[in-house]
């Protein structure tokens, strides 16, 4: 396949691999962490760990629109179908978000709510005019990515003058994520997610543009490599980052250069704060609430808002307590680290959000990666095997 | 000389403009004609014509093979086929990959009411084309209408029967460590096909489905006298599911190779768009088999001399392993996981 084939070559991978391995000190260890979901996807997919030295780990980052979504948005979205009879529209994986009530989306569908899987808001759109005389509302979830289009189809809603189209907002913004990490107890005091750099977002980025990455490179000290979703992008990225470690330096670099300038993509800015203002706080799954890390509809769309349009009133819902999606999200814990990772939580039966997107960490590991645990315990059994002959 | 008496008093069935309404599941005249009319014109035979409430087939000198199937596929005509040749080619295959050579079918149909004679015709038209292909009669069949609204047009049950020849044993469970993994083609253009012509996302991409009976491929893979433990035609959930029931039967682990795996340039774009695996996409004209590693060339070989097997690969190879687990190496120079797929990537497939 032209054009992704290039970024996916096992030599020029092996290349890089080599240069990577040349390049750590054998004196330190680096731990980097990719905000995206996107990156977190690719890792696992294409086996890039087996590809890096043993002293590099990468740390899964909460960059998975689905993962973040706290239940009381869920549950929203659920009432909306169920209580106030709309179409509901949303994108795939977020139907098996589990939610209050055991719950989801999928299972309030199977109880009668018309909640019907898009690809593109235009399609939530198209839903609404061959439907007049429903109530179609898009769930909208997902980073700056899929805010634009959001944007641009209340507007296109308001030029035709729908008046059976709305939107739950849930949009919610990256550097506030980022932010909040940084900022949080177990990296800044405790230093129990010890973190060296950022392997910064993809898609995002064309939207926002590398600037605002610097606030993070200067203020915390942390490197920034924005890289793309192909694997090559990846190691490419985690070899600059390797680089800058290695000299001292904390700075924004970009290896997406093929679609990531320094302001970004400015219409779709424009567009964005046309129809969306922040929001004072908003909650998100393992972060909890995080101010200004949110949009909302402004008032002069509020017609298309779901939230004002039928009177939501948002009630925040706790997580599952043997749950460890929130410390997972952070970087604190990885998905073996949970009890139920595996046993209870499943791909087909998932108790935390991780495990639902294939961009979460858990399932990401579940899916392409669990062999490896396996593999731990026979060297760990082996090794203690050797050490007990050590003994005799 | 045409005979004064016009036949059977009753108006043809309207092809053309007509439509299927209760009365052709009520068990009254109309429900016959739309039997002799359509379905006996063009899959009758010898059995069907027996016209009782149950067929005689005659007695069979060994172990019979049964396999039944539901298709529900939408859209009903889809590139590359229908669910008429679909619902044929479907439980043939499930009957073929068993080893045995498959005889005879019986067909359900669910018909909606308001559906299209003229596609309803078309259909069956497809099917009698199909059975024909595959050398296997259909020996019973049964007609139910459900109002509209509570079906899409038309589902198919079908139940094949085949005859297994004595000393022929394939089963899921005898996959051994050592033994290699064949494909006989590209995988994924099945499913990618349908989802090209899915309403919410259709797309133009040149990919036809796989849709095709395998039966003649099988009794050239068996004639060949390699030493097949396992045959499967991944269907639903694709490789990837199909791989791992037959590791979790057999109790090994099965490792492949991602470079050797086909897959057509179009169904892997169109895979790259929608974020899919091709490996976890249906095919509808594709088998994989286990053989002894002695005997792989000359399996590949008989595959290869087939129409239907010219792309056949190996692409993994069996391994010891007590969790089943079914890896990966990939292009990239890594390994990972090949998992069976979570919940529904996308329903009525076939």
């Amino acid at each position: 396949m032209k054009y992704v084939d290039e970024f996916r070559d096992g030599e020029v991978a092996k290349g890089l691999a080599n240069a990577i391995a040349a390049e750590v000190r054998p004196d330190r260890r680096y731990n980097f962490m990719e905000f995206c979901g996107g990156h977190t996807h690719a890792i696992s997919r294409y086996g890039v760990p087996d590809l890096l030295p043993e002293s590099v780990r990468m740390i899964h980052g909460p960059g998975c629109p689905v993962c973040v979504l706290p239940i009381g948005r869920i549950d929203l979205a659920i009432k909306l179908a169920l209580e106030n009879g709309v179409i509901l529209c949303t994108y795939a994986d977020t139907v098996r978000v589990p939610a209050s009530d055991g719950l989801s989306l999928m299972r309030a569908k199977a109880r009668g709510g018309d909640i019907r899987m898009v690809y593109a808001v235009t399609d939530a759109l198209k839903i609404a005019r061959d439907n007049p005389d429903k109530e179609v509302v898009f769930f909208a979830i997902g980073f700056e990515t899929t805010t634009p289009p959001t944007a641009v189809a209340i507007k296109q809603a308001d030029a035709e003058g729908m008046q059976n189209f709305s939107v739950l907002c849930c949009h919610v913004l990256t550097p506030s994520a980022i932010t909040n990490i940084l900022e949080s107890p177990e990296v800044r005091e405790l230093g129990t997610v010890p973190l060296d750099g950022f392997i910064g977002p993809a898609h995002v980025s064309t939207i926002i543009g590398s600037r605002p990455y610097e606030f993070f490179a200067e203020e915390y000290r942390k490197p920034v490599v924005i890289a793309g979703f192909e694997p090559l992008d990846v190691m490419q990225a985690i070899l600059m980052l390797v680089r800058q470690v290695n000299e001292g330096r904390a700075e924004v670099e970009n290896e997406f250069t093929r679609a990531v300038t320094p302001d970004g993509n400015l219409k779709a800015q424009n567009l964005v704060s046309d129809v969306f203002e922040l929001r004072r706080s908003f909650e998100w799954r393992g972060l909890g609430e995080v101010p200004y890390s949110a949009l909302k509809i402004r008032e002069r769309y509020a017609q298309f808002d779901a939230e004002a349009r039928y009177q939501l009133e948002y009630r925040p819902v706790a997580d599952n307590k043997a749950c460890e999606c929130g410390a997972i999200l952070r970087g604190v814990k990885k998905p073996t680290d949970c009890k139920i990772f595996g046993n209870v939580c499943t791909p087909e039966n998932p108790m935390g959000s991780c495990m639902v997107s294939s961009e979460g960490a858990c399932a990401a590991h579940y899916t392409y990666g669990r062999h490896k645990d396996v593999e731990r315990d026979v060297e760990q059994d082996v090794s203690s095997e050797v050490a007990s002959h050590g003994h005799e | 000389m045409t005979s004064p008496v016009k036949k059977g008093y009753t108006r043809p069935l309207d092809l053309k403009h007509g439509r299927v309404d209760m009365s052709h599941g009520g068990g009254g005249r109309a429900m016959v004609q739309l039997m002799t009319d359509l379905f006996a014109k063009h899959l009758g035979n010898e059995y069907l014509a027996q016209g009782n409430d149950g067929t005689w087939l005659p007695a069979c000198n060994g172990r019979l093979v049964v396999s039944t199937d539901s298709h529900v596929v939408s859209p009903l005509f889809f590139p590359g086929g229908d669910i008429g040749g679909l619902s044929v080619h479907g439980t043939v295959n499930d009957v073929a990959v068993m080893g045995a050579t498959p005889l005879y079918l019986t067909a359900g149909f669910i018909l909606e009411e308001g559906f299209p004679l003229a596609d309803l015709a078309r259909i069956v038209e497809s099917m009698a084309q199909a059975a024909a292909e595959a050398g296997v009669k259909l020996v019973a069949g049964d007609t139910k209408v459900v109002e509209q609204g509570k079906g899409d047009g038309v589902f198919i049950t079908t139940t094949g029967i085949g005859f297994l020849a004595d000393g022929i044993h394939l089963s899921g469970d005898l996959a051994q460590p050592g033994d290699v993994l064949l494909v006989s083609g590209t995988v994924g253009d099945h499913g990618m096909a349908i989802m090209s012509k899915r309403e919410n996302l259709s797309f133009d991409a040149p990919i036809l489905s796989d849709s095709a009976s395998l039966n003649g491929l099988t009794a050239a893979m068996l004639a060949s006298g390699a030493a097949i433990r396992v045959m499967r035609d991944p269907t639903r959930g694709g490789l990837a599911a199909t791989i791992n029931e037959i590791a979790h039967q057999s109790g090994v682990g099965i490792h492949l190779e991602e470079a050797a795996i086909p897959v057509q340039p179009a169904v892997e774009a169109a895979c790259e768009l929608l974020g899919l695996d091709p490996l976890n996409i249906a095919n509808e004209g594709k088998l994989i088999a286990i053989c002894a590693a002695e005997d792989a060339d000359r399996l590949l070989a008989a595959m290869r001399a087939h129409p239907q097997g010219q792309q056949a690969v190996i692409i993994g190879k069996v391994v010891e392993d007590a969790n089943a687990f079914v890896q990966m190496k990939t292009r990239f120079g890594g390994r990972r996981m090949v998992d069976w797929l979570s919940g529904e990537q996308l329903p009525r497939i076939c």
